[in-house]
């Protein structure tokens, strides 16, 4: 795909530098252009989720009917599930978002060369694929006893990813995930020196795109939570195999600090995934809308503010520990005010909307989409943020079905909004819109028939990670498991779209989406050169 | 390459990255100043079970009663048989009472153990108030020696005062056993009264 996709861009090397374009293996393996890693990043991103995916549905299969079907006992499911969550989180919404649309975005959108370091953005890329082979050979290798692979969950509480999981599998992901946070890390310093350093002429912090202000939020919430990540990780190694004890009781620890250490990275993380599809959602709606985005500032501000508050609310996903009413009113309060710079957007992309000559292209729809399908995930947000209520609700599939809502149904839906709204600034080639919308239409009504019943599961009690549930369960769960199958022929949709348009071949425009397109990619050929921006472009 | 001058432009990069890089440091760093504050906090709070070291019994007490519960553990890995002498014990909130557990080491050699402990309610250790405990210190058995071992404590009487501690009627207090290798805790056996800075 990535190599067709370049294939045209000797037609717009009209430069009159005598640079050296560097061809085959080498112009990716060694690259240094943001665009060619940000289409690693994308390509690694589909199979990332490809991966994940093919997880997911063997998980719906499981759990289509009581009993045990497909799974040999219920430490494989756990794996899959553990497997599932990190590798859409690491390796498919990421990748996409920051590594691929950043990269490819960010440069063009604040009219600069490059990205401010490329080789250290070279390096970020490659780590990627070798902490997923980490991940992957832990699958393979001994966890539990007799048993292999991490069945710990995403969030590897202690003591089970410590005394319970005795073999290798844990620490090959706990490797796979300090390699992820240090290509993330690299990758978040090179995003903040670019934006702060290499914008153009006149393109002050306030005129920048608000697809730049989601990023430089994004890499800001990167660069302060994964460290924590990092450290609580490598404090878990060292209890795992160098006689530590900083959660284990018998040495003085406790388990319950592994647990507030991960939630203060796990929730920006949250943050991490969703606000460049809040930045993506801005361009699409204002360009497919012809208005500027209503509250330019407001919106910008709003998402700081969302990334800031993310940081003092981490102790909402524990509410179980034992903290005092003190505690947990605070933390519900906290919580709660989050809902407000999350209303300003929702509103402000309605009220952009208000008036608009809209045009429901494909991009829109998923925008659209996201708009609704995040509102209803964070409605549910708001109700699990009551400590009081999460008793019931805690570790139960309400929460599988809230956490679905605003990622599987807001973080994706952004990836392919953006995804049908650069393609053809990307390629240069147009995709198919019938293909598109259909895609759309299978994916949207897919994901709504698999996590809207859950949310009767979770009410009705049925707890998360069991491969077996009582028959009282059966009827959604059977609901759910066809959502999922709806949603995979999405996907076949997807990947045939894709397909077709690499073959049909049709010429994009330099600006395909008319007068409301008005960032600077829009003002490059499709696909942009090589090299772009030999003469600044300046803003006024 | 490497003999061209930095470009100012160039200076300014390096200068915005080694900034983000000692961020990520100094992060990390934080994560792990957090288990020492995190052990600070559960003391000076009682947060997570946490209970509290007194010095002398309170000035007060109350008639209000509260059954406190006592449970006995031993970890993996030391042969001991652990017990309290009653399972339950019903006090008056300001009462100091002294409970005593009975250890007895099944081994056919010395061994040196520590007790965790903690209570519940995890919210309302804070006035859980230890006077003298076992759990201070290493205990040292030798061969098949058996002990009695003392707690003192009181229920602090400002626990009525407080809307969390309402409708309680039970506590109950846990201690778990961990062998601990020889002369490892040189600093407890030093000072037996300082205040145990574990959970």
């Amino acid at each position: 795909m990535a190599t067709t996709a370049h294939g045209a861009h000797g037609d717009h090397a009209h430069d009159d530098h005598a640079h050296h374009t560097p061809t085959g293996w080498r112009r990716f393996v060694y690259s240094t252009n943001h665009k060619d890693i940000g289409t690693m990043y994308l390509v690694f991103a589909m199979v990332g989720g490809l991966i994940g995916g093919f997880m997911s549905i063997a998980m719906r299969m499981e759990l289509q009917f009581p009993g045990l079907q497909i799974f040999h006992d219920s430490h494989q499911f756990n794996v899959f599930t553990t497997a599932h969550g990190l590798i859409m989180i690491f390796f498919m919404v990421m990748p996409a978002l920051i590594g691929g649309f950043g990269n490819w975005i960010v440069p063009l959108m604040i009219g600069a060369p490059d990205m401010a370091f490329p080789r250290m953005n070279n390096i970020s890329f490659w780590l990627l694929p070798a902490s997923f082979t980490l991940l992957l050979i832990s699958a393979f290798v001994e966890g539990e006893p007799g048993a292999p692979g991490v069945g710990a969950g995403w969030t590897i509480y202690a003591p089970l990813s410590s005394i319970g999981h005795p073999g290798p599998a844990v620490d090959f992901a706990i490797l796979s995930l300090h390699i992820a946070g240090a290509s993330s890390i690299l990758g978040a310093i090179n995003f903040i020196t670019t934006i702060f350093n290499m914008r153009a002429p006149g393109m002050t912090l306030h005129k920048m795109p608000l697809f730049v202000w989601s990023q430089l939020v994004t890499v800001f919430l990167l660069l302060l939570s994964l460290p924590v990540l990092a450290g609580a990780i490598t404090m878990l190694l060292t209890d795992r195999n160098f006689g530590t004890t900083f959660f284990t009781a018998d040495g003085g620890g406790d388990p319950i600090l592994f647990q507030h250490l991960f939630w203060f990275f796990g929730h920006p993380e949250v943050y991490i995934l969703i606000v460049p599809g809040f930045g993506i959602v801005s361009q699409v709606v204002s360009t497919f809308s012809r208005k500027p985005v209503f509250g330019y500032l407001g919106m910008a501000y709003a998402m700081v503010a969302i990334g800031g508050i993310g940081f003092v609310v981490w102790a909402h996903h524990m509410y179980t520990v034992g903290m005092s009413t003190g505690a947990q009113a605070y933390f519900i309060a906290a919580t709660m005010v989050i809902a407000v710079p999350t209303g300003v957007k929702i509103f402000s992309w309605i009220a952009t909307m208000w008036g608009g000559s809209i045009e429901f292209k494909t991009p829109m729809l998923w925008a659209v989409g996201l708009i609704f399908l995040f509102t209803v995930g964070g409605v549910t947000g708001v109700v699990l943020a009551n400590a009081g209520v999460d008793r019931v609700l805690q570790d139960t599939y309400y929460v599988v079905a809230h956490f679905h809502y605003v990622l599987s149904l807001g973080a994706v839906f952004a990836v392919f909004a953006g995804w049908y709204y650069w393609f053809p600034k990307i390629t240069g080639y147009m995709y198919n819109e019938t293909i598109g919308k259909l895609h759309f239409w299978l994916t949207f009504v897919g994901v709504n028939i698999v996590f809207f019943p859950q949310h009767f599961l979770g009410l009705a009690g049925m707890p998360r990670r069991v491969a077996d549930y009582p028959d009282a369960f059966a009827g959604w769960n059977y609901v759910s498991s066809i959502g999922a199958y709806v949603s995979a022929a999405g996907l076949g949709v997807f990947i045939f779209g894709m397909i077709l348009a690499f073959v049909r071949k049709e010429k994009a425009a330099d600006n395909p989406w008319g007068a409301g397109a008005t960032t600077l990619e829009w003002t490059l050929p499709s696909p942009p050169p090589f090299h772009q921006f030999n003469v600044l472009p300046r803003i006024k | 390459m490497t003999d061209q001058p930095i470009s100012p432009a160039r200076r300014r990069d390096l200068v915005v990255a080694a900034a983000c890089g000692a961020f990520v440091a100094c992060m990390v760093g934080m994560a792990y100043a957090a288990v020492p504050l995190y052990d600070w906090f559960c003391r000076a709070t009682g947060f997570n079970g946490t209970t509290q070291v007194a010095t002398s019994a309170p000035s007060s007490v109350l008639d209000r009663k509260i059954t406190v519960r006592f449970d006995a553990n031993i970890g993996p890995g030391l042969p001991w048989r652990f017990a309290p002498e009653r399972t339950s014990i019903e006090v008056r909130l300001g009462e100091v009472v002294t409970v005593e557990y009975l250890v007895v080491n099944e081994a056919a050699r010395e061994t040196v153990g520590l007790a965790a402990y903690n209570v519940t309610p995890l919210n309302l250790g804070v006035y859980f108030q230890k006077i003298n405990c076992f759990c201070f210190t290493d205990q040292r058995l030798k061969a098949g020696e058996k002990r009695e071992m003392p707690v003192v404590f009181y229920i602090d009487p400002a626990l009525a005062k407080d809307a969390d501690g309402a409708d309680l009627d039970t506590i109950t207090l846990s201690y778990t056993f961990y062998p601990q290798r020889e002369s490892q805790r040189p600093v407890a056996e030093a000072a037996p009264a300082s205040r145990p800075g574990r959970i």
